[in-house]
C-alpha cells in the first residue's frame, strides 16, 4: 500500500508540472524561452532516432563510469588508509577541507590544458568530484567498526584477513555504498560541466550546441536524456546497495 | 560437595593480578591489584561487585583480551577452550543467526556442512530452534543474548566467561535465562566464570561467590553457596540466608 501511495504521489507530481508548463506555452510564453511540450517531445523522438546521439550518450556514460571507477577505487584506498592511521588523517585534514571547499569547476581549464579537450579531462573532474564523497564515507565506515564486534573476533583468535573479511568490510559496505550513491550524481555533474566548458562531443556538447543554435526544443530533449542517464545510473547504484548490504536499515 | 572443587584439577589459577588504566591525559588508575582466585574444573563461579570494581576487567584478563600489568594468569587449555558472552550479544547483523552461531567455527576452517550441523543443533540446545535463518535484527533482546550463548559454547569450550550477559534484560526474560543457563551448566559441566552485579542471579547460578571491592579492585570475600541444585525457588529461607550473607559481606566492604 506504501508503495501505491507512494506512485500515486509521483504521478500527481508529473502531472502538475507537465501541466503548468502547458497552460504556461498556452498563455503566451515565448517558445524560445519556454517550447510546448509536443514540440519537446518531437524533438526527443527526433534525437534519439538519430544513430549519432547514441554516440554521444556513450561517450558520456563512459566519462562518468570512467570518472566514478577512478573515484571508487581512490576513494576506498585513501578512505580505509586514513580511517585506519589516525597521524595520517590528521595530516590530511588541512588538504581535505581546502579540496572540499575549492569549487573544483574552476580546475576545468586547467585540465583541458593538461588532458586535452577529450574525454580524459572530463573523466578527470567527474573523478574528482565523486572521489571526496566516496572517502569520507570510507572513512566513517571504517571507524563506526564497533568495539564488542571486534572483541568477538580478538577472543577467537581471528587473524588479520578474517577480521577484514568478517567484520570491516561488512561494516565499512554501507557507508561506502551510501558514499557511492552521492559520488555517481557528482560524477554525471562533472562529466556533464566539462562537456559545457570544453569539448566536442557527448550529451553536454548536444546541449552546448543547441543553445548556440537558439534550439531550444532540443536544448529540453537532450537535457531529459541526460536526466534519463543520470537516473539510469543512480539507479544501478543504489540497486547494487540493496543487493550487496540486505541488512542495512538504510537499504 | 562443596569440598569437590579442591580435589578436582583446577582450569583457572590467576596469582597476584593487578591493571592499570592508562589513559593518554591524567593519572594511572588501578582497576585491579593482588587478586588470587582459583577456580576448578567444572564449578561455577560468580564475581560479584558494584560498577567500577574491576570484575569486567578480571573477566577480559581471562579471556586474554587484556593484558594484566601485574601477576600470573594460567587458563587450562589455552584460549581455543574458552568461550565468552559479552554484556551485548555483538552478533554481526550480516549473518544469519546460524552463521553467526558457527561462526567461531568458520573461523577454524570447519567445513560448511558440519558447522551448520553443530550451528543448528546448539541452536535447538539453546531454545532457538525455528530461527536459524533470521537475522538478529529480528530477534528479541533474549532470543540474541540465546545465540550469543551459542556461539560462546560451539567450541565446546572447557571454560565460559560470561560478563553481565543478562544485565541489559527484563527482568522475566532474565529469570528464564538463569534458569536455562543452570540447566545447561548442568548438562555440559564446563567451568564457568560469570560476572554480575545481581547478588540473587549469583547465588542461583554458583558455587562460589566472589566478592570484588573497588578502587582498586581486590578480591574481598569468597562465599560458598551450598545449595542444593536445581535451585529454582528462590524465595526459600535458605536461599535467602546466602543471598543475606553476600549483602553483608559487600555492605562490611562498603563501611
Amino acid at each position: 500500500m506504501k508503495g501505491v501511495s507512494a506512485l500515486v504521489g509521483a504521478l500527481v507530481t508529473v502531472v502538475v508540472v507537465l501541466g503548468a508548463w502547458t497552460v504556461a506555452t498556452a498563455a503566451g510564453v515565448s517558445a524560445l524561452v519556454l517550447p510546448p511540450l509536443g514540440s519537446v517531445a518531437a524533438a526527443f523522438v527526433t534525437l534519439v532516432r538519430a544513430p549519432v546521439t547514441w554516440a554521444q550518450v556513450g561517450v558520456t556514460a563512459t566519462e562518468i563510469v570512467g570518472g566514478f571507477g577512478i573515484a571508487l577505487v581512490a576513494g576506498i584506498v585513501v578512505g580505509v588508509a586514513l580511517g585506519r592511521l589516525r597521524w595520517l588523517e590528521q595530516a590530511a585534514r588541512p588538504a581535505l577541507v581546502a579540496f572540499q571547499v575549492i569549487p573544483k569547476v574552476a580546475l576545468v581549464p586547467i585540465f583541458v590544458l593538461w588532458f586535452g579537450f577529450g574525454p580524459t579531462s572530463k573523466i578527470v573532474l567527474a573523478a574528482l568530484l565523486a572521489f571526496l564523497p566516496i572517502t569520507m564515507n570510507v572513512l566513517l565506515g571504517v571507524r563506526s567498526v564497533e568495539p564488542g564486534h571486534r572483541d568477538v573476533l580478538r577472543q577467537l583468535g581471528a587473524s588479520r584477513r578474517q577480521v577484514l573479511r568478517s567484520l570491516d568490510l561488512p561494516t565499512a559496505a554501507p557507508a561506502v555504498l551510501t558514499g557511492a550513491e552521492t559520488a555517481i550524481v557528482f560524477a554525471v555533474i562533472g562529466a556533464v560541466i566539462g562537456e559545457f566548458l570544453g569539448g566536442s562531443q557527448g550529451l553536454g556538447h548536444v546541449v552546448v550546441v543547441a543553445m548556440n543554435s537558439l534550439d531550444t526544443p532540443r536544448m529540453f530533449a537532450a537535457i531529459v536524456l541526460l536526466a534519463l542517464l543520470g537516473i539510469t545510473l543512480h539507479g544501478m547504484v543504489a540497486g547494487a546497495r540493496r543487493v550487496l548490504v540486505p541488512w542495512h536499515t538504510s537499504a | 560437595m562443596t569440598a569437590v572443587h579442591h580435589v578436582k584439577a583446577h582450569a583457572v589459577h590467576v596469582a597476584g593480578v593487578g591493571h592499570d588504566h592508562r589513559r593518554r591525559r591524567g593519572p594511572v588508575t588501578t582497576a585491579l591489584d593482588g587478586v588470587d582466585l582459583t577456580i576448578a574444573a567444572g564449578e561455577f563461579v560468580a564475581v560479584v561487585g558494584r560498577s567500577g570494581c574491576g570484575k569486567s576487567t578480571l573477566l577480559r584478563i581471562l579471556a586474554g583480551l587484556l593484558e594484566p600489568t601485574r601477576g600470573t594468569v594460567e587458563v587450562t587449555g589455552g584460549a581455543d577452550h574458552v568461550g565468552m558472552v559479552f554484556q551485548e550479544p555483538n552478533l554481526f547483523p550480516w549473518y544469519s543467526v546460524r552463521d553467526n552461531v558457527a561462526l567461531p567455527l568458520r573461523l577454524s576452517g570447519m567445513d560448511t556442512a558440519r558447522r551448520r550441523a553443530r550451528a543448528d543443533a546448539l541452536c535447538r540446545d539453546v531454545g532457538l530452534a525455528g530461527f536459524e535463518d533470521a537475522a538478529p535484527g529480528e530477534l528479541s533482546g533474549g532470543m540474541r543474548q540465546r545465540a550469543a550463548l551459542a556461539r560462546a559454547l560451539i567450541r565446546d569450550p572447557a571454560i565460559l566467561l560470561m560478563d553481565e550477559p543478562f544485565g541489559a534484560l527484563d527482568a522475566l526474560t532474565r529469570d528464564e535465562m538463569v534458569t536455562d543457563l543452570a540447566d545447561l551448566h548442568a548438562a555440559a559441566g564446563a567451568t564457568v566464570v560469570f560476572v554480575t552485579h545481581s547478588i540473587p542471579e549469583a547465588v542461583q547460578l554458583a558455587d562460589r561467590v566472589v566478592l570484588l571491592t573497588p578502587r582498586p579492585g581486590r578480591v574481598h570475600a569468597v562465599v560458598d553457596v551450598p545449595l542444593p541444585r536445581p535451585r529454582r525457588d528462590t524465595t526459600e529461607p535458605a536461599f535467602q540466608d546466602v543471598v543475606r550473607q553476600v549483602r553483608d559481606a559487600l555492605g562490611a566492604a562498603d563501611s
